[in-house]
């Protein structure tokens, strides 16, 4: 092989290695859920997430048969496919879920347990709750909302149905709603639904149980 | 190299090179063993905080104390023979002949073996003394502490969480750690889902969490104070998140903690499985029936089913 050609292969093989590599970095540091940013107003903040059993696949292309959470863009109103939020610190946290998903129990009963809230309570449809059992009623539930990092834990009243073409906005829902204070330490506070609810995978825990963007995620927590 | 050269050279005389080394050497593995034994030895890990982190600490020590002479010998044979024996300018001679010296082989296989069995004597003995020293021992621990009935903790892990149940305290299940100092404590780990692993690091107890296993382990905390609870088996996605922090308390509190939660954990005990020492939160074959009865509609896998009645 000729002096230029073999130059030539060398470049090609090195651009097509590094084109790679940058395509991978790009894909883990860029190609995640957004972020939807919540500032305070008096001290406070309102979230409104959102629970499908399944998504309209223009909503969530990648996978749209999976069970998510949404979240309300304070700003436009959207829904937007993505479990990471930010809110301030030491803010009053006021969150609204909405649920479009149906029952599914509880694989530890301890997660039926409503703590981490203020009061330890939250409210289904306004009737405050604090003890739910996933399979003796009355109320049946569907996924939690947890943050260990703050002993935070509430279990997601069931819808009435499910909604499949998610995020749904014209469809019966239930309405689960509590405050907490967020901490006055800044820095990264994962969340997840402690329901394994991932259908079709192996006990329930795979896929959106295991990905960010649908059963898991971060709250972000900056300064005020 | 001429004979003249060469009948020089046997006649020039050697120092005593095993002297000079072992000379060298002792006063460097008396001040390392000395400085490791007094000075660094009180803040190995894991800490003193439980009796099998002490034995852990004390192993180590011993451990640490065993293997600094021999790693000064080999650092002290190595730069004394860089210095002494390196090659110099001009210097053609070949070295002498080797044939084999019958006194250090024997000496070198002597305390080379003495060291190896005595240490696995010693290990041996350190893991049955205290207990199985804070490790995982099965269902059926050979090593258990004496001083009457311990008090048993169940650790339940799940992704991406441990949660402990008190059986003698009603049964209740809380994600607080909390155990009395100065008492002996009995952990049952078991999982719901995938392999974890239960490490207390400050209480010196690292046991696998496996679903549908028991994992026995023993200690006995002997200062109150925190404890960093993180799984040490690589369990998803949340592995390296899933630490909590557990205390050790005076026994008047923990008796007060674990009366006052049982209450306040009533209604929530009443929907918790009976006590077992496994669960089977996967039994497929009721899945079916028990979505049926229960009219759910939703995704899942296995869950506590029918055959875990709730408790009165």
């Amino acid at each position: 092989m000729s002096l230029p050609a073999r130059v030539a292969a060398l470049t090609v093989a090195f651009l097509a290695v590094a084109g790679g590599v940058i395509f991978v970095v790009a894909h883990y540091l860029l190609g995640g859920p957004p972020t939807v940013d919540f500032a305070a107003s008096g001290g406070q903040v309102s979230v409104v997430m959102q629970t499908d059993a399944s998504s309209d696949p223009s909503a969530v292309p990648d996978h749209p048969t999976w069970v998510s959470y949404f979240i309300k863009s304070p700003v436009t109103g959207d829904w937007v496919h993505t479990t990471l939020f930010q809110v301030p610190a030491h803010t009053q946290v006021h969150m609204t879920i909405l649920g479009y998903d149906g029952s599914t129990p509880v694989r530890n009963q301890i997660w039926g347990q409503v703590s981490g809230t203020i009061g330890d309570v939250a409210y289904y449809g306004g009737a405050p709750v604090r003890t739910v059992s996933g399979w003796n009623g009355p109320y049946l539930i569907q996924h939690t909302f947890a943050i260990p990092g703050l002993n935070l834990n509430v279990p997601v009243e069931a819808g009435p149905g499910t909604c499949s073409t998610g995020p749904c906005t014209n469809k019966a829902h239930s309405t689960t709603t509590f405050s907490f204070e967020t901490p006055a330490q800044t820095g990264s506070y994962r969340w997840q639904c402690f329901v394994p609810c991932g259908l079709s995978y192996l006990d329930g825990n795979g896929g959106p149980m295991q990905t960010i963007g649908y059963m898991m995620g971060n709250m972000q927590v900056v300064s005020s | 190299m001429t004979p003249a050269d060469a009948v020089a050279g046997t006649q020039r005389r050697e120092p005593n090179h095993g002297m000079r080394i072992f000379l060298i050497w002792l006063p460097i593995a008396l001040a390392a063993d000395l400085i490791i034994w007094f000075v660094w030895g009180p803040h190995m890990p894991p800490g003193d905080m439980s009796s099998s982190a002490r034995s852990q600490q004390f192993d180590i020590n011993v451990m640490a104390v065993m293997a600094a002479p021999v790693m000064a010998f080999v650092l002290t044979y190595g730069v004394y023979a860089l210095v002494v024996w390196r090659h110099r300018a001009g210097d053609e001679e070949d070295g002498p002949p080797i044939h084999g010296n019958t006194r250090i082989a024997v000496t070198w296989i002597s305390v080379t073996s003495a060291i190896v069995l005595g240490l696995a004597v010693f290990g041996t003995v350190e893991l049955v003394a205290p207990a199985g020293a804070g490790a995982g021992e099965g269902n059926t621990p050979i090593w258990k502490p004496g001083g009457g009935a311990a008090l048993q903790v169940q650790v339940i892990a799940q992704q991406w969480r441990f949660t402990y149940r008190y059986p003698q305290f009603g049964g209740f299940e809380t994600t607080s750690l909390v155990l009395p100092v100065g008492e002996n404590v009995q952990f049952d780990v078991t999982s719901l889902d995938v392999v974890h692993s239960f490490w207390a690091y400050q209480l010196g107890v690292k046991a696998d969490a496996n679903p549908g296993v028991n994992n026995v382990a023993f200690t006995k905390p002997e200062h109150t104070g925190a404890i960093q609870v993180r799984c040490a088996e690589l369990c998803g996605l949340w592995h390296a998140d899933m630490t909590t922090v557990g205390t050790v308390v005076s026994t008047p509190a923990f008796s007060s903690w674990a009366a006052s939660t049982r209450v306040q954990l009533a209604a929530l005990t009443r929907n918790l499985p009976p006590y077992s020492l496994t669960y089977d939160p996967n039994s497929v074959s009721q899945l079916g029936k028990a979505f049926q009865q229960a009219g759910l509609t939703g995704a899942g896998g296995g869950y506590y089913g029918p055959q875990y009645p709730v408790q009165p």
